[in-house]
């Protein structure tokens, strides 16, 4: 049987092992951090699982695998919330909502009173929006707990000191810099609020020129507010500026969360190539499995499933770049 | 094609590096417009964001840094020297923003801060409003460019004020001068340059079109039109008709 050893324990890496798993193999996961934490930038990901809304900035590619995404973490014991995605924006900035439409499929549009029976505590707040159906989301930290326990049930569990043994799939995210010279950070900042006075059943997006801005309820009161996009590499604190403007946009889609307690102020750098899609990369004995940029458990399912079939049948992925520097 | 201190530059299309939906898809902006500078905002995207200034440097155009988003004199000058040492250019894009939701130039603060920079061997590319007085005073503190907005940054909204836009190169005749901001439609570009104008910097037009590298090639294709127009010295609008076709010699009827 193929011998692998899996490095990262990331949702990149979990997924891959979860995949490698249930073609019956048995990988091992080293990663030095442990089980995952705040050190894995996935940690602080949104768990949109929000295909349609992401065209609006990705390659038509995402949407095609991203589509799946729900399913495979379904059935991997992962509870998912379908309950689709609202996108709103202040009627100053009604000409974001309609270029966010041209650019995006599988919405409806909706109205004041739609809006108010979706989200009621939304009511006479925005006169126009758009709903994404089919879209969903999950707790990521949840997430990679059920992999991880799933995992560990099988038998296989993180080892935090020892070395590769066998083909190495190298699923570090940003810390594989080292070897992989064209992935770059993308600094991304979030908050956790509790604000049970403001009940969202749903994702919703507040669209905003300067300030785009994304909300996913956690249940129990609990908030993920993210997310700023910045080209600056590395891992941060967040700046006054960014709380700021998260805070602002948040009160702006609804003046309760004025009453939050900030649980979580977090900031990480999402591994991108230069086209932001993700990469299989092949360079001796080891597979490199990075690149996940803002898809973390979007494309996670996809990228697993492309490097357990390649590992296992020796199937040419279609995120494959063996010619890449 | 434009000079900016001295430097021939090799297009009049000057882009920006924001806003993209990747690095890669930028890149191909920038190969399919063939445009003659790269800005790019050190307030932002600045410190430590290496790996970004690589994918700028390899863009192989001259690279204009800019202090987007700073509120002050004080802020604008120490973005100014960061960029220096980052970007290795005396040559700054200078921004002092009053007001987020306009982001009108704050041209008080913009003449002070021109004024320093240039006393210190930049070269300074100021964006201002095209108000005569302000781009007097920008020219007195040591300003070789002027760069007046045609809208609101991100606006789409093309030339709000082409009476003033007209005036600042009829008063300047000598001075370069580029339409900064506000550019939705290659339309708008190509109206700059009828004006008479030597360059136009625009990014979000571009960068958030469905296609940005079909749109780079777009503005660039405009930029050219309105360049060749204005040096073949266009016709004077008229009230009346006249009549293309010599009407001597037709039949008379009736």
């Amino acid at each position: 049987m193929t011998e692998v050893t899996i490095l990262g324990a990331g949702v990149m890496g979990l997924s891959i092992a979860t995949e490698l798993a249930s073609r019956g193999l048995t990988p091992r996961l080293i990663d030095p951090a442990g089980k995952p934490g705040a050190h894995a930038c996935s940690w602080r990901a949104g768990g949109m699982l929000a295909p349609y809304c992401e065209a609006e900035s990705a390659e038509p590619v995402v949407v095609r695998h991203g589509r799946n995404a729900a399913d495979w973490w379904q059935a991997q014991g992962v509870e998912v919330t379908h309950r689709g995605t609202l996108v709103l924006a202040p009627s100053r900035d009604r000409a974001e909502l309609d270029r966010f439409a041209r650019m995006t499929e599988a919405h409806s549009p909706v109205d004041a009173e739609t809006i108010a029976t979706l989200e009621p505590e939304l009511e006479g707040r925005f006169a126009r929006g758009l709903f994404f159906g089919t879209e969903s989301h999950l707790n990521p930290r949840e997430a990679l707990r059920v992999l991880r326990d799933r995992l560990a049930e099988k038998g296989i569990e993180i080892e935090t000191d020892a070395a590769p043994t066998g083909l190495t799939v190298d699923a570090r995210g940003l810390s594989a810099r080292d070897e992989l010279a064209d992935l770059r950070g993308v600094r991304g900042e979030m908050l956790v609020l509790r604000c049970p006075e403001v009940t969202l059943t749903r994702t919703v997006r507040l669209l905003h020129p300067r300030i785009p801005l994304y909300i996913v309820p956690r249940g129990e009161g609990i908030y993920m507010i993210g997310a700023t996009m910045l080209e600056t590499g590395g891992k941060y604190r967040v700046t006054a500026r960014s709380a700021v403007e998260m805070l602002s946009a948040a009160y702006a889609l609804h003046p309760g969360f004025a009453e939050a307690e900030i649980l979580e102020l977090g900031s990480d750098a999402r591994p991108a190539f230069p086209d932001n899609l993700p990469r299989l990369r092949r360079r001796g004995n080891t597979l490199y499995a990075n690149g996940l940029y803002r898809h973390g458990y979007l494309l996670a399912p996809t990228v697993a499933r492309m490097a357990a079939d390649y590992i296992t049948t020796g199937q040419r992925p279609e995120f494959m770049d063996e010619d890449h520097p | 094609m434009p000079v900016f201190y001295g430097t021939d530059v090799e297009s009049p299309l000057m882009l920006g590096t924001a806003l993209y939906p990747s690095p890669a898809i930028m890149a191909e902006a920038f190969r399919a417009s063939g445009a003659g500078i790269a800005t790019v905002s050190l307030r932002r995207e600045g410190g430590a964001g290496q790996d970004f200034h690589n994918l700028i440097k390899g863009l192989n155009v001259p690279v204009l840094p800019n202090t987007a988003g700073c509120h002050s004199v004080r802020e604008a000058v120490t973005t100014a020297q960061m960029a220096r040492e980052l970007f290795d250019t005396p040559w700054i894009k200078l921004e002092v923003i009053r007001d987020d939701d306009t982001l009108c130039p704050d041209v008080i603060a913009l003449v002070e801060a021109a004024r320093i920079l240039s006393d210190d061997g930049f070269q300074v590319f100021p964006y201002c409003t095209e108000d005569l007085s302000v781009c007097g005073r920008l020219l007195d503190a040591g300003c070789e460019v002027l760069m007046p907005w045609g809208a609101p940054i991100g606006s789409g909204r093309g030339l709000n004020n082409p009476y003033g836009l007209r005036s600042v190169r009829a008063h300047f005749p000598d001075v370069p001068l580029v339409v900064d901001a506000g550019i939705g439609l290659p339309s708008h570009a190509a109206q700059a340059m009828e004006l008479g104008f030597d360059a136009v910097l625009l990014n979000t037009a571009v960068a958030k079109a469905g296609d940005p590298v079909a749109m780079a090639r777009a503005m660039a294709l405009a930029i050219q039109a309105g360049q060749l127009a204005h040096a073949a010295n266009p016709i004077e609008a008229r009230d009346m008709a006249a009549p293309s076709t010599p009407v001597f010699g037709m039949a008379v009827l009736g």
